[in-house]
C-alpha cells in the first residue's frame, strides 16, 4: 500500500508576462487501489498538476509538498520520480526520432527495476500488451511516436503503463482526442493496470466520457488552480448533466467553504 | 530541433496558358542572362566554356561557374575571403594552400577480393584526370605534386561480396600529397572503404568512375590522430543507370576538409551522398559537396548529419545542387541537421540549390541546427532513464540514420562504437 500526498500546492510558470501562478494551493492524497478523477475546464490547471508531479522543468513549485510514502518527490529528477513508481502517461507524447520503441521500452525498464529484463519473457510481455492493445507489432521497429497518430501514441503511452507497473499512474488527458474504440481499448488498459492491485490512478479529463469505462472512486472539480469541489462518482454525473458553468471563476473558494460548512 | 528552411518544390508540367509575362513553359525566366541564346556565363555553352576551360569563370554567381583547372597557377593564393575559403582557418592548414607539397604521402595498403586490381601508377596514366579536375587551389596543389597515383580496378561485372578496405595510414606531419583512381567498370558491384588513420597533413584527390549500371559504394572515414590536417576532394563521374553511394564519415583530425562531388554524365543514373561528423573541441570539420544535374533522369539525395560538443568545435556543411537546363526529369533533395551538444560549438550549414529548367520531378533542401531537445529528453527522463542515458540514446539515434546506411555490418558496429567513445567524452 502506498500514499502520494500533495499538499497545498502552489506551481508557477515563467511568461513573457512575468510569473504567472497556476496551481494555488492544491492538496490531493492517492492510495493503492484508488482511481481519482480530476475534472476541471481548460486552464483551470489540471495538466499543470500532472507535470508537476512528473517533474516538468518548465513548471516552478513555490510552495507546498509532493510525497511518496513519505519521501519528497519535489527533491528527485524527473528519471529518480519515474523510478520511484511514477507514471505519467502524457497529453501529447513527443516523437523521439531515431530511438527504436523496442529499444526505449527496454531501456526504460531496465532503469525502473534496476536490472534487465530477462530477454525471453519481455519480448513476450511487450508482445502480448500490444496485442491487448492492438497495437501492430510492426511499431516495435519504429522509432518512438514517430509518425504515430494520436490515438496510436496514446496506446502506446498505456502499452507503457502496463509493462512498466508504476505505483501510481497520471493519465493526463489520455481519453483527449479518441474515437469511442480506441477509448474503450486504453480503458481496458488502465483497467488491467489497476485490478492489479498495485497501483493508484489519477485520471486527469476534461470530458466525462472516459468514466463510462473508468470508473472513479473519487471526482475533484479544478477550477482556476484550485479543487473546488470533492465527491465520489455521482459528480461526474452531475458534470456531465450541468457542465463546468456553475462553477464562476473566483467563487471556488466559497463554494468549497460552504461545502465542508 | 528548430526547423530553419525546409522546401519541396515540385514544378511539373507546362501549363495550359503559357501566356503569362516572364515565364516559359521551363518556368520563370527572370532575364536575359538565364536563356541559353544569350552568351552570359549563367548557363548553357558559356558555363561549360567556363568549368572545363581552366579559365576564369565567375564562382560566386554559379556553381557551374566555378573555376576549375590542374594547374595550381590557375588559382591565386588564397585570402580566407573567397567564398568556397570563407569559413576554412587557412593558418591551420599547415601549408597544404601555400606550401610545397613534398612530404612522404601516407602509405596505402588495399584489402580486398583478388579480383579486384590494385596498381601504382605514374602522373601520366590515362586513368589519371578521367573523373576529376581541381576546383580549388589546395587540389590543385595536390594534383601539381603528387609523385604516383594508386589506380583500384573493380572489373566489369563484378560483384564483390566483401568490401575492399583502403588503408590510408599517415606517419609524418610534412605537408603531402596523395592521389586515388577507383574505377568501377561496367555493371560491377562495390564497398570501397577508404580508412584514413594516423597522422598525417595531407591534401588528396580521388577520382570516382562509375561506368555504366556499375554500383559503387564508397565510405570514407577520417579516423585521424588530432594534429592530422586532411583535405579531400572526392570527385565521381557516373555513367548511365549507373548507382553511387558516397558515405564521409569524420571524426578526428584536427583540421578536415572534404568536398566531394557526383557528376552525372549519362541518364539514369543514381547518387546517394551521406554524411556523418561529430566535431570535439577546437575541431574544424567541414564538408562542401556539389551534385550536378547536367543530364535528364537522373535523382540524387543528399543527407549529412553532425553531433558537435566543447569549445570552438566547428562543423561546415555546403551543399550545392546544380540542376542544369539539359537535366529535365530531375529528383533531388539535400539535407543538413546538426546537434548542438554543448555551448561553445558552431555549425555553418549551406544549402545552395540552383534550378535552370522547370521540367524536374523534384528539388528540395532543407537545413536544421538545434540542441537536444529537452521535450525528448523529459520524455525519456519521465520513463525512467537517467539523463545521460537519455542524451546519448537520441544522439545515438540522431547519427545511426547516417551509419545505418553503410550497409556493412562490422563497419557499423565499429563506427557505432567510434559514436560511443565521442559521447564519453563530455559524458553526454
Amino acid at each position: 500500500m502506498s500514499t502520494l500526498e500533495i499538499k497545498d500546492l502552489h506551481v508557477s510558470i515563467d511568461t513573457e508576462q512575468g510569473t504567472k501562478e497556476i496551481l494555488k494551493g492544491v492538496s490531493l492524497t492517492i492510495k493503492t487501489g484508488q482511481t481519482h478523477a480530476i475534472m476541471g475546464p481548460n486552464g483551470s490547471g489540471k495538466s499543470t498538476l500532472a507535470s508537476t508531479i512528473a517533474g516538468h522543468p518548465r513548471y516552478k513549485v513555490t510552495n507546498g509538498t509532493i510525497t511518496l510514502d513519505g519521501e519528497d518527490v519535489l527533491a528527485m529528477s524527473v528519471d529518480q520520480r519515474a523510478r520511484a513508481g511514477i507514471f505519467l502517461a502524457m497529453q501529447y507524447p513527443v516523437e523521439v526520432p531515431g530511438v527504436s520503441m523496442t529499444n526505449f521500452l527496454r531501456t526504460a525498464k531496465t532503469a525502473i527495476d534496476g536490472e534487465a529484463p530477462k530477454l525471453r519473457t519481455w519480448t513476450k510481455d511487450v508482445k502480448a500488451a500490444m496485442a491487448q492493445l492492438r497495437i501492430d507489432a510492426d511499431f516495435a521497429e519504429r522509432n518512438v511516436n514517430e509518425g504515430f497518430s494520436g490515438g496510436e501514441k496514446k496506446r502506446v503511452e498505456i502499452l507503457q503503463l502496463e509493462l512498466f507497473k508504476p505505483k501510481f499512474a497520471i493519465l493526463d488527458e489520455t481519453d483527449s482526442g479518441l474515437d469511442v474504440d480506441a477509448l474503450k481499448v486504453v480503458s481496458e488498459g488502465v483497467n488491467r493496470a489497476h485490478e492489479t492491485g498495485n497501483m493508484g490512478t489519477l485520471l486527469i479529463t476534461h470530458y466525462t466520457r472516459i468514466l463510462r469505462y473508468i470508473k472513479p472512486d473519487f471526482v475533484h472539480v479544478f477550477v482556476d488552480g484550485q479543487v473546488v469541489e470533492e465527491g465520489g462518482p455521482e459528480l461526474a454525473d452531475r458534470l456531465e448533466d450541468e457542465g463546468y458553468d456553475r462553477y464562476a471563476t473566483g467563487a471556488g473558494a466559497a463554494t468549497i467553504a460552504a461545502a465542508q460548512a | 530541433m528548430t526547423e530553419i528552411t525546409t522546401e519541396k518544390a515540385r514544378i511539373g508540367a507546362p501549363s495550359a496558358q503559357p501566356f503569362i509575362n516572364g515565364f516559359t513553359e521551363e518556368g520563370e525566366s527572370l532575364s536575359p542572362i538565364n536563356s541559353n541564346a544569350s552568351k552570359a556565363p549563367l548557363a548553357g555553352e558559356a558555363v561549360k566554356r567556363h568549368s572545363h576551360g581552366g579559365g576564369v569563370g565567375i564562382p560566386d554567381s554559379s556553381r557551374a561557374g566555378r573555376l576549375t583547372s590542374y594547374n595550381l597557377a590557375d588559382f591565386k593564393p588564397l585570402t580566407g575571403l573567397e567564398e568556397d575559403w570563407r569559413f576554412t582557418p587557412l593558418k591551420r592548414l599547415r601549408g597544404l594552400h601555400s606550401e610545397v607539397l613534398a612530404g612522404a604521402a601516407p602509405t596505402v595498403t588495399v584489402s580486398g577480393p583478388e579480383q579486384v586490381t590494385v596498381e601504382s601508377v605514374a602522373r601520366g596514366d590515362k586513368r589519371i584526370g578521367s573523373a576529376g579536375i581541381p576546383e580549388d587551389r589546395v587540389s590543385a596543389n595536390a594534383w601539381e605534386n603528387f609523385s604516383e597515383a594508386t589506380v583500384l580496378t573493380i572489373p566489369a561485372e563484378f560483384e564483390a561480396d566483401t568490401e575492399v578496405t583502403v588503408a590510408i595510414d599517415g606517419t609524418s606531419t610534412a605537408a603531402a600529397a596523395q592521389h586515388l583512381v577507383i574505377v568501377a567498370e561496367k555493371f560491377s558491384k562495390a564497398v570501397v572503404v577508404l580508412n584514413h588513420q594516423g597522422s598525417a597533413v595531407v591534401s588528396e584527390n580521388i577520382e570516382i568512375v562509375v561506368e555504366d549500371g556499375a554500383n559503387l559504394t564508397v565510405v570514407s572515414l577520417q579516423e585521424w590522430n588530432d594534429d592530422a590536417v586532411h583535405a579531400s576532394s572526392q570527385q565521381a563521374k557516373i555513367g548511365r543507370d549507373a548507382k553511387f553511394k558516397h558515405v564521409v564519415v569524420s571524426l578526428g583530425g584536427d583540421l578536415v576538409r572534404v568536398t566531394p562531388s557526383a557528376r552525372f554524365t549519362a541518364p539514369g543514373g543514381e547518387a546517394e551522398m551521406f554524411g556523418l561528423y561529430f566535431a570535439d573541441a577546437g575541431q574544424h570539420l567541414e564538408q562542401r559537396l556539389f551534385v550536378d544535374h547536367a543530364v535528364a533522369n537522373c535523382t540524387s539525395n543528399v543527407l549529412y548529419k553532425g553531433a558537435l560538443q566543447g569549445r570552438n568545435a566547428h562543423a561546415v556543411w555546403v551543399g550545392d545542387v546544380l540542376i542544369r537546363k539539359e537535366a529535365e526529369g530531375t529528383d533531388s533533395y539535400e539535407a543538413n541537421r546538426n546537434l548542438l551538444l554543448t555551448d561553445g560549438a558552431r555549425a555553418d550549414s549551406v544549402p545552395n540549390l540552383e534550378i535552370e529548367t522547370g521540367l524536374i520531378k523534384g528539388a528540395g533542401h532543407a537545413s536544421a541546427t538545434g540542441r537536444l531537445d529537452d521535450e525528448h529528453l523529459f520524455y525519456l527522463m519521465a520513463r525512467g532513464i537517467p539523463e545521460d542515458v537519455a542524451r546519448r540514446l537520441v544522439v545515438r539515434g540522431f547519427l545511426h540514420e547516417i551509419i545505418q546506411q553503410i550497409k556493412v555490418p562490422a563497419l557499423e558496429e565499429r563506427l557505432t562504437e567510434a559514436v560511443e567513445r565521442e559521447l564519453a567524452v563530455t559524458n553526454n
